[in-house]
C-alpha cells in the first residue's frame, strides 16, 4: 500500500468575524487510508472538509498537498488538485440519468459540439464497474427512481472518475438504511483499496469503527484526540467527542500518530 | 442489463421484441407514461367528434386544424424551454404581439416599405431582446419570473396598442408572410418531403445505433428501431395523402417541422440542453457544477419571446391583419396549457419539444370541434380546462406511482 500523504493541515485556524471555528487544527490524509473526522455538532467537521474544499479559504495554518503548500480559494481549485467532497445532500439532479449527473457540467463533446453520450456512458460503466457497483442496473434511468445508497454510488462514483485522489464523504450514511449503509461502507472500504485517500465525517461511531483507520476527533473547533482504530474503544472516543481536553497551545494534542 | 438484452438477441427478434414491451410495460406501471396517454387522448376526441359531426374527419378540417394550432404551437415549443427551468412565461402572448405588429407596420406598402427578409428576422430579434430584458431581470435581480413576465403581459399590451395607435388594424400583404398559412407544397414535394424525413430519422437511428455497439453499450433490438421508423413512416404517409386530398400540406407545417428538429436537437443532443434539464431538476446541483446558470436561464427566456415572436408572425399570417388585440384573447393561455397537456412540468426538469406539439394538437382539435358544433367560447373554455386538469391530474397520478417505485 502506497504511503505517500496526500493532505496535511498544518496549524489550520478559520475564524467568522469574531467566531473561531478552528482553532489550530492538524490532520492527516495518506493515500490508502480512511480517516474518520467525528465530533458533535458544532465541533467544526463542515468548517473543516468546507476549507479544504475551497468553500471557506483557511484563515491561518498552511494546507499541504503532496507535501507542497497550497492555497485552495474555490473548489474548482480543489478540484484540480484532486480533492473531491461528497456533500450530504449529493447534489445530484433528480430528473438527470446516471451518466448525465456524473459529468454535469464537464459533458464530453464530440468535434461537432455535440454531446458524445456513448463515451460518456461508458466511462460511467466503467467507473462504476472498477467500483464494484453493482446495484445500478441502467445508467440511463433517472436517478429519482434510485435508493439512497445507489444515489451516494453514484456520487462517489462520479468523485472517483474525476481522478480524485482525496475523497471527502459528508455523513454518507445519515439518510440510509441497513441494507444500503452497508452497500456504501463497502464502497468506502474500497476506496481505501484503490488507493484512494478518504475522509469520513460522520456521527455514526458503529460506522467509524467498521471502516476507518484513524480517528481524529474533533471538539470546539480544536483537535482532542487521535486514534488508532485497531486499538480505540467507542468509550475512549465518546469520551473524547463530549470532554477531550482542549488545548491552548498549537500542536500539542493529536500527535498520537505523526 | 446489457447482457440481458444481447442475449435476447440471440434467441431471436421476437423474443427481444417480448423484453423490450416487457420494459416498456414496467416503465409505464412505475409511472413513465410518456406520450402514451396523450395519444390515447387525442384519439378519443377524433372519435368523439366524429360521432358527433361527421364534417371533423376530413381533409379539409384536417388541413384547417393544422394552420389554427399553428401560431399556438410555435408559442408552446418555446414555454416549454422556460417551463423546463422551473420557470413562467406570461408574456408571450403580447409578445407575440408585438412582433406581429411591428412586421406589419415595416411591411406596409408604402414608400417606407422594408424588405421580408430584414423584416422577419428583425421581429424575431426584438422577440429575443424581450425575453433577453425578462432574463436579467429575473436572474441578476433575483425577481419572481411570474411577477416580470406578468408585469411584460401589461407592458407589451401597452406597446402593442401604442405602435398600432390610431390605425385601428393593418393588413398584411407582403406575398411571403401571407403565403406561411395560405400557401400549400405541391403533392410531390410533400411526397419527397416525407421520404427525407425517415430516411434522415432512420439514418440517425441506425448510425447512433452502430456507435452504441462500438462502444460496447447495450443497444435495443433491431426490430424496434425498425417499428419506430415505420410508425414514424406510416403516421406521415397518412398526414400528406390526406392533407393532398384537401389543399395540401401547409407551408407553417414545414416552419413547425423544422423547429421541432432544432429544438429536439437542442434538447436531447446538446451541452446547453443538458444544463437546462439540470438547472430544473436542481438549480444549486447545476451551480456547484460549475455551470452559469444565470446565462442558460436567460437564454431559456430568449428562446420562448422568440418563438412567442414567430407564433406572431404565423397568426398574422393567419388572419392576414393585426388590429389591437392581436396576441391577446386565449392565446397565452391556449400555450401554456398545450405545453402542460403534452406532459411538461410546471415546476422544472421535464418536458420536450414534442410535448408541446401533442398538447398543441389537443387543444386545436378540441377548439376546432367544438367550433364545428357551434358552441360558443363559455363551452370552449370549460371543456379546454377541464381537459388540461384531466391531463395534469393523470400525470400527477402517475408521478406517484413513479415516487414510489423510486423507494425499494
Amino acid at each position: 500500500m502506497p504511503d505517500e500523504t496526500l493532505l496535511e493541515l498544518h496549524r489550520v485556524s478559520k475564524n467568522f468575524g469574531a467566531v473561531q471555528a478552528l482553532y489550530q487544527v492538524d490532520l492527516t490524509v495518506r493515500a490508502g487510508e480512511i480517516v474518520a473526522l467525528v465530533g458533535d455538532n458544532g465541533a467544526g467537521k463542515s468548517t473543516l472538509i468546507k476549507s479544504v474544499a475551497g468553500i471557506h479559504p483557511i484563515s491561518e495554518g498552511e494546507l499541504r498537498w503532496l507535501g507542497r503548500p497550497v492555497t485552495v480559494r474555490s473548489p474548482k481549485d480543489a478540484s484540480e488538485l484532486g480533492i473531491e467532497v461528497v456533500y450530504q445532500d449529493l447534489a445530484l439532479a433528480d430528473n438527470l440519468d446516471v451518466v448525465e449527473n456524473m459529468f454535469l457540467g464537464r459533458e464530453m463533446l464530440t468535434r461537432s459540439r455535440q454531446l458524445d453520450a456513448n463515451s460518456m456512458e461508458r466511462r460511467a460503466l466503467d467507473t462504476l464497474d472498477e467500483l464494484a457497483v453493482t446495484t445500478i442496473t441502467s445508467v440511463r434511468r433517472p436517478v429519482a427512481a434510485l435508493s439512497g445508497g445507489q444515489r451516494q454510488s453514484v456520487a462517489v462514483a462520479k468523485a472517483v472518475m474525476w481522478s480524485a485522489r482525496l475523497v471527502i464523504l459528508d455523513e454518507p450514511t445519515a439518510a440510509l438504511g441497513v441494507a444500503q449503509t452497508r452497500h456504501v461502507l463497502n464502497l468506502v472500504t474500497r476506496l481505501g483499496e484503490q488507493g484512494l485517500g478518504v475522509l469520513l465525517v460522520s456521527h455514526n461511531l458503529h460506522d467509524v469503527f467498521e471502516v476507518a483507520d484513524r480517528i481524529v476527533v474533533l471538539r470546539l473547533g480544536q483537535n482532542v484526540a487521535e486514534f488508532d482504530r485497531r486499538t480505540a474503544t467507542q468509550a475512549e472516543v465518546v469520551h473524547a467527542i463530549t470532554a477531550g481536553a482542549l488545548a491552548r497551545v498549537p500542536g500539542q494534542a493529536g500527535e498520537a500518530d505523526s | 442489463m446489457s447482457t440481458a438484452q444481447q442475449t435476447s438477441e440471440n434467441r431471436g427478434p421476437l423474443a427481444a421484441l417480448g423484453d423490450a414491451a416487457r420494459t416498456r410495460l414496467l416503465e409505464i406501471r412505475n409511472g413513465e407514461l410518456g406520450s402514451l396517454p396523450i395519444v390515447i387522448g387525442i384519439i378519443l376526441l377524433a372519435i368523439i367528434f366524429q360521432s358527433l359531426n361527421s364534417n371533423y374527419l376530413t381533409p379539409n378540417n384536417f388541413v384547417n386544424l393544422m394552420v389554427q394550432g399553428a401560431a399556438m404551437t410555435a408559442i408552446a415549443m418555446g414555454i416549454v424551454f422556460v417551463l423546463l427551468i422551473g420557470e413562467i412565461d406570461l408574456s408571450v402572448g403580447y409578445v407575440s404581439g408585438v412582433a406581429a405588429v411591428l412586421m406589419a407596420l415595416l411591411l406596409r406598402p408604402d414608400d417606407n416599405q422594408w424588405p421580408t427578409a430584414v423584416v422577419l428576422p428583425l421581429a424575431i430579434l426584438t422577440g429575443a431582446a424581450i425575453g433577453g430584458l425578462h432574463g436579467l431581470l429575473i436572474t441578476k435581480l433575483n425577481l419572481p419570473s411570474f411577477v416580470v413576465t406578468l408585469a411584460g403581459l401589461l407592458a407589451w399590451n401597452g406597446v402593442v396598442l401604442l405602435l398600432i395607435s390610431n390605425n385601428g388594424s393593418i393588413i398584411i400583404q407582403d406575398a411571403v408572410v401571407v403565403s406561411l398559412t395560405s400557401s400549400f407544397l405541391p403533392p410531390w414535394l410533400a411526397w419527397a418531403l416525407l421520404v427525407a424525413c425517415v430516411v434522415g430519422y432512420a439514418a440517425v437511428q441506425l448510425t447512433r445505433r452502430r456507435n452504441r455497439l462500438a462502444s460496447r453499450l447495450s443497444v435495443e433490438p433491431s426490430l424496434l428501431t425498425w417499428l419506430r421508423v415505420a410508425a414514424l413512416a406510416i403516421a406521415g404517409a397518412v398526414t400528406v395523402a390526406v392533407a393532398n386530398l384537401s389543399l395540401g400540406i401547409p407551408y407553417v407545417f414545414v416552419l413547425l417541422g423544422a423547429f421541432f428538429v432544432l429544438w429536439t436537437y437542442v434538447q436531447n443532443r446538446t451541452q446547453f440542453g443538458t444544463w437546462v434539464f439540470a438547472i430544473g431538476g436542481s438549480l444549486e446541483a447545476a451551480r456547484r457544477a460549475g455551470i452559469n446558470t444565470d446565462r442558460v436561464r436567460i437564454a431559456c427566456f430568449m428562446i420562448s419571446s422568440s418563438m412567442a415572436a414567430v407564433g406572431g408572425i404565423i397568426l398574422a399570417s393567419r388572419l392576414r391583419s393585426v388590429d389591437t388585440n392581436v396576441g391577446g384573447g386565449s392565446l397565452l393561455l391556449y400555450s401554456i396549457a398545450a405545453a402542460v397537456i403534452g406532459g411538461t412540468s410546471l415546476f422544472g426538469g421535464r418536458g420536450s419539444a414534442k410535448a408541446a406539439i401533442l398538447g398543441a394538437l389537443v387543444i386545436a382539435a378540441i377548439d376546432n370541434g367544438l367550433g364545428l358544433l357551434g358552441l360558443g367560447s363559455g363551452q370552449k373554455f370549460v371543456i379546454t380546462g377541464l381537459v388540461l386538469l384531466i391531463a395534469v391530474t393523470v400525470d400527477a397520478l402517475s408521478r406517484r406511482g413513479h415516487a414510489e417505485a423510486g423507494k425499494h
